[in-house]
């Protein structure tokens, strides 16, 4: 039975990797990623640790790509559809050839290794592995210093994440010159950007991709306001 | 299920992610696909703790897990900020890191 649900699990995982990877819409690929993820937290179910799985969903598939999906829905910027296949087959090729080199070298080193317990089904587990409880204890006792230093890390990474990005000294000026009926409906916004919107409607699947000739910052017109629209 | 296989597919979830950052030019995508490897990586350290039958591993993930967090934000920052200067969100025109 665990074997029958490792493949699933496996195979489901490794198909939403595939997708990351060769999808050409950036919201597709974040969705991917969350399949990606939730596949993978049942494969940690299987190894038994029950902490870490749900931790996985939660803070992962939950939190982290909700935020990928807004700044993915803010910027879009797909792949533009003539470039991501075609442009630069020869880099297309030495990147293949790259990861397969990493692969061989990673199977090589995993299958020749002389840890002998890689064969097993794993040690006898105590019955408290995994579980919260356990976890908790080996945080707060054992590892306390990198517990705290990774919550020094996440302050550190969250003040500079808003140094970065925030908005300093108002709105900039070319911003500013969108009218606000513009900005909220009707902003430009290059072609197969990927956004939410895009997404939802099918867009590239059931509407074709539009010209390649739309360079990645070029804007589109926006949509003509007609007399009836200004009443 | 040995931990054997578990390493294997956690082997092929790092060459994906690491076909992906070469192969693809969005910074988002790129992203994506670093934390198709960290992903990776964590499923080889819940393999090995499985192994031993001791929690270090998980608490190793946990930590790594919480790195990713940071990487999103500052990674996603960034992007933000270059969209914010009109600059173009594709890692061959980015030449420059500075200005």
């Amino acid at each position: 039975m665990t074997f029958l649900f490792f493949f699933i699990f496996a195979i489901i995982a490794l198909a939403g990797a595939a997708g990351v990877v060769v999808l050409r819409n950036p919201f597709y690929c974040v969705l991917s990623l969350v399949v990606h993820l939730i596949a993978l937290a049942l494969l940690f179910l299987l190894l038994e640790a029950q902490f870490v799985a749900v931790a996985q969903i939660v803070v992962y598939a939950g939190a982290v790509m909700v935020l990928y999906v807004f700044v993915v829905a803010y910027v879009g910027g797909g792949d533009k559809p003539d470039q991501l296949w075609s442009a630069g087959t020869r880099q297309k090729a030495l990147a293949v050839c790259f990861a397969v080199a990493i692969f061989v070298e990673l199977a090589i080193a995993l299958l020749g290794t002389a840890l002998s317990a890689l064969g097993t089904d794993g040690a006898k587990l105590s019955a408290t592995y995994g579980t919260p409880a356990e976890i908790g204890k080996l945080l707060l006792t054992n590892y306390l210093l990198a517990f705290e230093l990774a919550s020094m890390l996440l302050l550190v990474a969250a003040i500079g994440a808003v140094a970065l990005a925030g908005r300093r000294g108002g709105i900039a000026e070319d911003e500013g010159n969108l009218s606000p009926r513009h900005g909220l409906v009707h902003t430009p916004s290059p072609a197969a950007t990927g956004s939410m919107a895009e997404g939802v409607s099918g867009y590239g699947v059931t509407t074709p991709l539009p010209d390649p000739q739309f360079e990645g910052r070029e804007l589109q017109q926006p949509a003509r306001v007609t007399a009836e629209d200004d009443r | 299920m040995t931990v054997n296989w578990y390493l294997i597919v956690s082997a092929m979830i790092f060459t994906l992610g690491a076909a992906g950052v070469l192969i693809r030019r969005n910074p988002l995508v790129i992203l994506l696909c670093l934390e198709l490897m960290l992903n990776a990586g964590n499923l080889a350290l819940i393999g090995f703790s499985r192994m031993w039958g001791n929690g270090a591993g998980e608490i190793f993930a946990i930590v790594v897990m919480v790195i990713a967090a940071c990487e999103v934000a500052i990674g996603l920052g960034i992007i933000v900020a270059l969209y914010r200067r009109r600059l173009p969100v594709d890692v061959d025109q980015l030449k420059e890191l500075h200005g």
